[in-house]
């Protein structure tokens, strides 16, 4: 079959680094064709190169055998060229349903007809959106639904070639797997789909063909199937990669008493009175379905809700009034690593040495910035520790590839020397090797006695990391799964409240 | 019921104005009358048509400093051209809209192609147009048809007809504004430039395009000016830059843009007025006026922010 879309030695760099070097591709009509290589590969150059984003310096992009020079995405969009961001596309004070209709190409002074709202309301309930209202505001969607509402945006333009970055990161796998349905459907009717994930189980179950990246060329293509998990993975980083789950340390005696104590929270309508234990040196897996309350739980530890009920206690002590700022003191030394790091993790335009000294500034000596103590040095270790990649410290923190703003920070956080850690899906679009490095890391700091708790919806993370795995459902945990038990099939039975022999 | 919810903002405002509006004909000398009631429409449909012509602006995150000085510049050029026979009238009228436009356009242009922000090169432009309206009449002065002034200024059926050419363009606005591509885009490119082009929106054209309709607006409130006053003044500019901001943020418009309606700034506009209209109606002495003017604008801001109280995490309260 011809080509749908033919780079031909393309080449990108910016300010003198090259992001792209070389780089030829074919990219044929009714294939998922996926992407995969570490952050700073090229895959989002080479996404925003035929979305019409960017320009390349040198080489050519055909689209069905004709040269074409995108000057904006509109141009990419006329050409059948529709892209889905990671979070990028969507207007937060503006309704889904609006945020699907607006930039479809349609008439702009007509009025938009019922007909087209009543097509996207369609899209959207293909894609598993069915219970998201049309007239709420993005801005009051969970992240989980959100990229719901990208996806179908993207679908709903009717695309020749649908690109996914990072389309399904924030989904759990039941979500998933209605979104792969609905590609699947589109690729039988001829779409062109490049796929990037960094979740090997997405690429086994949807893509037809796999492209492998590095440092900005274009190793190697290949059907899918053809090679294992870790061949794949030794091409993306170069290396044979041992093992991307590191041994799990065994878990502190039951005899040790939990660190953090969480009785009976509750947070109408989301948390509906949880429990929780954490040990030194344990770490502890929030799983479930999206929006079950994991996050709720980890926003009410850390005193961003108002009005709970229930307590929290740390050693004995039960925490009152708690804010973020209270949190993070020495006394009662809690951490938090949010769900979003662009937003509510970093300070994108601000330096990543600011933002390494955010959390730690009211432990300056009376308050001044430039005073060094002893988290200075601290973040220096950690730096070191993490294997941070950048340029200089004085570069803003949006510079860095998505690993390395989330190495920044986990730095930020771990240099007040905490000692209950809590993770919101901290590997969320990190690429294997930083994964791993995370990994590792978390490892290691519950060998040294952190307390961690983690929520993820990569349910592989939870089963080879956690000690123990508490299952939300409905603002509840339902089930408790630890050691053998903790399996895929007897979390996805979990998160969906049934038991194992029925799912 | 979720209506009212997701319009709380508005019936807060709407409130406020009724409540406003009882007070000050309550202690009005002359009560409730149609010319009570003309002059106060009047009065409040001049600072509307300014707030409009904010509200464009200020809805794609930019801001315009000169609203003011296009108000006076259209208002001077109205005191030539809107007089004569009907058809010269009808094109003078005209004229004064496509000069405001024009303003508009020019500052769109020097913030989209020039990369200059909105409001170092709304402070220039305003400067020039101040000026260019002291050249063109030094002190107040000019005609204006007599006729087209009585027309729109008086009442129609015992109603204010400003206040009926005030809802005419409210309900005009707000189809376009929220039922087609062109009126999102503008919310769009307000509530996340970056997203709205890789939608692929043309966001400079119609960023120029708001800029041009704040301008049109502009226009308007100076033409309507003169239709009140029947005379062009250039000095008139410098109040309603500043109360044309203080109308869109007290009807609910975000001055980070992509929030509000036209309803909104209009109402706004009339709640700013009533207030001063009460000030002057109100016996207090006039060196104290100023204090309780401002203690009633605060309260007013504050009612306007009532929809923070629902907030139920503390992210919530800073996103």
């Amino acid at each position: 079959m011809a080509p749908l879309i033919e780079l031909t030695a393309v080449s990108k760099s910016y300010g003198g680094v090259p992001a792209l070097t070389d780089v030829s591709l074919t990219v044929e009509p009714g294939a998922v064709h996926a992407i995969l290589g570490e952050n700073g590969a090229g895959k989002s150059t080479l996404m925003k190169l035929l979305a019409g984003v960017i320009a390349p310096e040198t080489g050519t992009i055909a689209i069905d055998g004709q040269v074409q020079r995108f000057a904006t995405p509109r141009d990419a969009a006329r050409c059948g060229i529709v892209c889905m961001f990671q979070e990028l596309s969507l207007m937060p004070h503006l309704s889904v349903g609006d945020n699907m209709l607006i930039g479809d190409g349609g008439a702009a002074l007509a009025l938009i007809r019922r007909g087209s709202r009543r097509a996207a309301r369609a899209v959207l309930d293909r894609v598993g959106g069915q219970h998201i209202a049309m007239a709420t505001r993005i801005a009051d969607l969970p992240l989980a639904d959100r990229q719901l509402v990208e996806i179908a945006k993207a679908i709903g333009r009717k695309p020749r070639l649908l690109i996914l970055d990072e389309a399904t990161s924030a989904l759990t796998a039941e979500r998933v797997e209605t979104v792969f349905a609905v590609i699947r459907a589109l690729r039988d009717a001829g779409c062109a789909v490049l796929f990037i994930s960094h979740r090997m189980y997405e690429i086994d179950a949807v893509a037809d063909r796999i492209s492998i990246f590095r440092n900005g060329r274009h190793i190697e293509t290949f059907a899918a199937g053809t090679r294992s998990h870790d061949a794949m993975i030794s091409l993306m980083i170069g290396q044979s990669l041992k093992e991307l789950f590191p041994p799990r340390r065994d878990p502190p005696p039951v005899s040790t008493p939990p660190i953090l104590s969480v009785r009976d929270l509750r947070w109408a309508p989301h948390l509906n009175g949880v429990d929780l234990d954490v040990r030194p040196g344990e770490i502890v897996g929030l799983g479930g379905l999206d929006g079950q309350g994991q996050q709720h739980l980890m926003h009410a530890i850390f005193g961003i809700l108002r009005r709970t009920s229930g307590t929290v206690t740390l050693e004995g002590k039960t925490l009152t009034d708690l804010t973020p700022g209270r949190a993070k003191t020495r006394r009662i030394g809690l951490a938090l690593v949010p769900e979003d790091r662009k937003t509510e993790g970093l300070i994108l335009d601000m330096t990543i040495a600011d933002n390494l000294r955010l959390a730690g500034l009211s432990r300056k000596p009376f308050g001044l910035a430039n005073a060094t103590d002893a988290t200075d040095a601290a973040i220096a270790k950690l730096i070191e520790r993490l294997g941070l990649t950048y340029g200089r410290l004085s570069d803003p923190v949006k510079t860095l590839s998505g690993g390395n703003q989330q190495k920044v920070v986990l730095a930020k956080w771990l240099a007040l020397g905490p000692r209950c850690l809590l993770l919101m899906d901290p590997t969320r679009g990190i690429d294997v090797k930083t994964k791993a490095q995370i990994y590792r890391l978390l490892q290691d700091l519950a060998g040294e006695g952190l307390a961690i708790v983690l929520q993820s919806t990569d349910y592989e993370e939870l089963i080879h990391l956690c000690h123990r795995i508490n299952v939300f459902y409905k603002g509840r945990v339902v089930r408790e799964l630890s050691g053998a038990e903790a399996t895929p099939d007897a979390l996805i039975a979990a998160s969906l409240n049934v038991s194992a022999e029925a799912a | 019921m979720i209506w009212l919810r997701r319009h709380a903002r508005l019936a807060i405002s709407v409130v406020l104005l009724a409540v406003l509006f009882a007070l000050y004909i309550a202690i009005h000398p002359r009560g409730m009358s149609v010319y009570v009631m003309t002059i106060w429409s009047n009065q409040g449909a001049l600072l509307a048509l300014a707030a409009l012509a904010q509200f464009f602006v200020v809805l794609v995150r930019g801001i315009d400093l000169s609203v003011g000085p296009v108000v006076a510049l259209t208002n001077v050029a109205a005191s030539y051209l809107v007089s004569g026979s009907g058809l010269q009238v009808a094109f003078g009228a005209l004229a004064v809209l496509v000069v405001g436009a024009a303003c508009g356009f020019a500052n769109g242009a020097a913030v989209v192609y020039g990369r200059v922000p909105p409001i170092v090169a709304t402070l220039a432009s305003g400067s020039i147009y101040s000026g260019l309206a002291l050249l063109l009449r030094p002190t107040p002065g000019g005609t204006i048809d007599d006729a087209v002034s009585d027309a729109v200024t008086y009442d129609l059926f015992k109603v204010p007809t400003s206040l009926i050419l005030i809802v005419l363009v409210v309900l005009l606005l707000a189809i376009p504004l929220r039922r087609t591509r062109f009126g999102l885009s503008l919310y769009a490119i307000g509530s996340a430039r970056d997203a709205a082009v890789m939608t692929g929106i043309r966001v400079p054209a119609v960023t120029l395009a708001s800029y041009a309709i704040g301008g049109f607006f502009a226009a308007l409130a100076g033409l309507y000016i003169s239709m009140v006053t029947l005379t062009g003044d250039p000095n008139i500019g410098p109040a309603y830059t500043l109360n044309s901001i203080a109308a869109v943020v007290i009807g609910g418009v975000a001055l980070s843009g992509g929030v509000g309606s036209p309803l909104g700034a209009v109402l706004g506009a009339f709640t700013l007025k009533t207030i001063s209209a009460l000030m002057f109606f109100s016996g207090l002495p006039p060196l104290a006026q100023p204090f309780f003017e401002g203690a009633i604008l605060a309260i007013a801001i504050v009612l306007g922010a009532l929809g923070m109280l629902r907030v139920r995490s503390r992210l919530e309260r800073f996103a």
